[in-house]
């Protein structure tokens, strides 16, 4: 008792600007999160100076509620659709829309200056509504969204005057017009960040040139595939200042000056770090960019369709490597080399080159990773598409890299079991899980039984994201990891036969998770509508395509299922084949 | 607050290794939901008929090359080349269509397709059929409509649901009214219209 009257005695003899002052230092949501927990005066004080937000879903609580509690909101970050979508998942027109944030902000936020968006859907008129209402706005990142045109990003680089950033990575967007570049006035030098790669057509190229020629503080500039690489050089040679560049189509006719201009340009470009695109790439164009080399900390070489020869010749010149991202045409002897030259690797990212043949096109094998995972200290983040794994070989890279954070295996046939002794991969995984402690995130592949299941329940216990398709038995497998990953967040599971069971029994654990996708599993009409009835905390969206899940029986299994937790109840903008199951206030028969 | 609903907590015997699982009614002849986790094989049907398939497996070693990978194998009438499976293996699109383009090899042309009154979109991949026959009928099984007969003079006159297209210049024409090859090369977007609303088009 003591103790605590100290600490109130304590909170109440700092001045609030003191405390506000202190809490600026602190920028991590969970940090914030935690402050905020303390007593009701460092709350208040807290969410008076509250500048970032992170809305993990955008479902789990409306605008007006974020608005009534951080009043003075700089910068926002909002989630839309589940992770699944990103493969086609989620039919069209499931929701993730922005548009009833930006109103509401346009009126709360006068002062906003970053919006940062995944997986959501905006629109010209959103764009254009972001444009007109935030004086100060700085900073636009559009992820995996949609709904778009370059319209509305006319309308943006028309009015945003202090504008830092606009970043598309990966969106879809209605590419209209190349000249909405031009709607940035001459007048506009604050350019920082850029990345177009996105779009499909041609940008108006020498608008482009004036712009990044313009600002002097452009450090980041990503061109999309039309970009023609004979005014490559030109453009560096205007921003010789660029940290990170992303490349259009590396390929060009064949002639000596461009290849000269291009090397000369990148001699300049002192303080390169990272580098993208190579789409198309002729591999006789690839020296030019060896002077950037030695430099380099990240490279993105995931579009570049080059044979292993001419990738070792590339990567065996980046000693500085962190961040390395290619096609699997790398080969075995090519992570070999990596492993050899690159000792300061922290993330791997290998792709598959030929995804849908039935056969392995390329000799990547499981042994590539093998040498990384040896050769590499700082390893820590995987992502892998192979044809062949071993237990053997997961036992290795588990013991090799017990730092490891992220792991995704992804071997490209499901079901596959380790191809020498035909078993499960149980074992593998479970051997990642027990020495990877501090491991975030998993995806699994292969051939699996529960039993993987049970390892990830016992030893996982810093798991936060699970990834999971054609695996396991029964419910006993969806049992252990709900009852056992004590960090769970995100749960997605495709084609996998766990049922009713493991779901009702934990079904409290869902409410401690962001969200949980379940399509192709068993899990029955009838225990959606129960968890939706008993669990008002949680959405428990039924998505089926098959029309009303109530014209068939309780016990038909849904087609895909989207449970999350959420304060705002059922959201009011569904599609005509997403069903919410009410709770008991709100039932229905 | 419990942890679990009802009983389910006393039947989750973790040592049980008699606790299996199967589909509500796989002990009965009744036929299994429709599952879309196969997208396409090469069958040219449509998609509800494109899976009699039940993708979860239940036994260990199911590896027979060449079987459809979301069947068992005792259900699995497919044709020996692999069904592709929707959304895997797990990559992007845009990364697959890079790949694609480079390769030369064919590219999905996926269509957003609407229907009056409908309250969502579909997506097709009009490379799939080769003719108006196949693609009609699809559209027609999709939408649960009936289309009617296209016929040069009348369009569909007498059709309450009337199929029609945006064209690479915006207008909108009646599915039919070009030759196959070019409405393949020209159309953006398909609108299956209420025959009233469908009245203008198809006078040419």
């Amino acid at each position: 008792m003591q103790q605590q009257q100290k600490v109130a005695a304590l909170s109440y003899s700092f001045p609030e600007e003191v405390l506000e002052h202190v809490f600026s230092f602190i920028d991590s949501t969970k940090d914030r999160g935690s402050i905020s927990l303390v007593c009701k005066s460092w709350y208040e004080i807290e969410r008076w100076c509250r500048r970032r937000v992170f809305v993990g879903n955008c479902y789990a609580i409306t605008p007006a509620m974020v608005i009534k509690r951080f009043p003075k909101v700089r910068s926002i970050t909002l989630k839309g659709k589940p992770h699944f979508a990103d493969f086609n998942l989620v039919p069209e027109g499931w929701g993730g829309y922005v548009c009833p944030w930006i109103k509401a902000m346009a009126v709360a936020f006068p002062c906003l200056e970053e919006i940062k968006l995944k997986r959501m859907v905006i629109s010209d008129d959103c764009l254009d509504l972001i444009a007109k209402s935030f004086k100060n706005f700085k900073v636009l990142v559009l992820i995996s969204c949609e709904g778009f045109t370059t319209d509305g990003l006319a309308s943006i680089a028309a009015n945003c005057r202090n504008l830092r950033e606009l970043d598309l990575r990966e969106s879809e967007v209605e590419d209209i017009c190349g000249h909405w570049l031009s709607h940035f006035p001459d007048s506009y030098t604050s350019l920082v960040s850029l990345n177009i790669s996105c779009l499909a057509n041609e940008v108006n190229f020498p608008a482009l040139e004036r712009l990044v020629s313009r600002c002097p503080n452009m450090h980041t500039l990503r061109l999309n595939r039309a970009a023609p690489l004979d005014k490559l050089a030109n453009l560096l040679r205007g921003a010789p200042q660029l940290v990170e560049l992303g490349t259009g189509a590396y390929t060009s006719e064949m002639r000596p000056e461009v290849f000269t201009n291009l090397a000369a340009a990148f001699s300049g470009c002192k303080q390169m770090k990272g580098l993208s695109g190579f789409w198309d790439v002729l591999p006789s164009y690839l020296p030019a960019v060896y002077p950037v080399c030695s430099r380099l900390t990240s490279l993105n070489l995931s579009y570049a369709t080059i044979q292993s020869p001419d990738l070792i010749k590339l990567v065996g010149q980046c000693q500085s490597l962190q961040r390395l991202w290619v096609l699997d045409y790398i080969e075995d002897a090519g992570l070999d080399m990596l492993a050899a030259s690159c000792k300061d690797l922290r993330e791997l990212r290998v792709f598959p080159s030929d995804p849908f043949g039935l056969e392995a096109n390329v000799a990547l094998t499981e042994q590539g990773l093998v040498s990384v995972s040896e050769g590499c200290p700082k390893l820590h983040s995987v992502l892998y598409f192979c044809r062949q794994m071993t237990n053997a070989a997961l036992n290795t890279i588990a013991r090799n890299r017990p730092n490891m954070t992220r792991f995704r295996l992804c071997i490209i046939e499901p079901r596959t079991p380790d191809y020498l002794t035909l078993q499960s991969l149980d074992s593998g995984f479970g051997a990642i899980v027990e020495h990877c402690k501090d491991l975030q995130r998993l995806s699994l592949s292969g051939l699996l039984t529960d039993r993987v299941f049970e390892h990830i329940g016992t030893y996982a216990k810093k798991l936060e994201m699970l990834s999971v398709a054609f695996a396991g038995d029964s419910d006993l497998g969806l049992h252990h990891v709900l009852s056992g990953c004590d960090n769970l967040r995100k749960l997605e599971i495709r084609d996998c036969p766990f049922g009713d069971k493991a779901l009702l029994a934990n079904a409290a654990k869902l409410e401690t998770m962001r969200s949980l996708w379940m399509s192709s599993c068993s899990v029955s009409y009838g225990a959606c509508k129960l968890l939706g009835q008993k669990l008002p905390r949680l959405n428990v969206e039924v998505i089926d395509e098959r029309g009303p899940p109530n014209l068939r029986p309780d016990s038909n299994p849904v087609e895909k299922l989207y449970i999350y937790r959420t304060i705002s109840g059922p959201r009011l903008d569904m599609p005509g084949y997403v069903w919410t199951m009410e709770d008991d206030s709100a039932y229905l028969e | 607050m419990e942890n679990s609903l009802g009983n389910h907590q006393t039947e989750m015997n973790l040592k049980a290794t008699e606790l299996r699982l199967g589909l509500p009614g796989s002990d009965e002849v009744e036929k299994l939901p429709c599952n879309f986790s196969v997208l396409r094989n090469n069958k040219r049907s449509s998609p509800e008929e494109a899976s009699d398939v039940d993708s979860i497996s239940k036994s260990k070693l199911n590896s027979s090359n060449g079987s459809s990978h979301t069947t068992n194998d005792d259900q699995d009438n497919a044709p020996p080349s692999k069904a592709q499976v929707v959304g895997w293996p797990p990559i992007r699109s845009y990364r697959k269509n890079s790949l694609q383009q480079k390769k030369g090899e064919e590219v999905g042309m996926y269509l957003k397709v609407s229907m009056a009154g409908a309250p969502y979109l579909r997506k097709i991949d009009l490379k799939v059929y080769k003719s108006y026959s196949e693609l009609l009928k699809v559209l027609e099984n999709m939408f649960k409509c009936t289309i009617g007969e296209y016929s040069e003079r009348e369009g569909y006159n007498g059709s309450e649901f009337v199929p029609t297209y945006e064209d690479k210049d915006g207008d909108w024409m009646l599915v039919g009214d070009v030759p196959w090859e070019m409405f393949m090369s020209s159309c953006k977007r398909l609108r299956i219209m209420k025959g009233s609303e469908a009245k203008g088009l198809g006078c040419f």
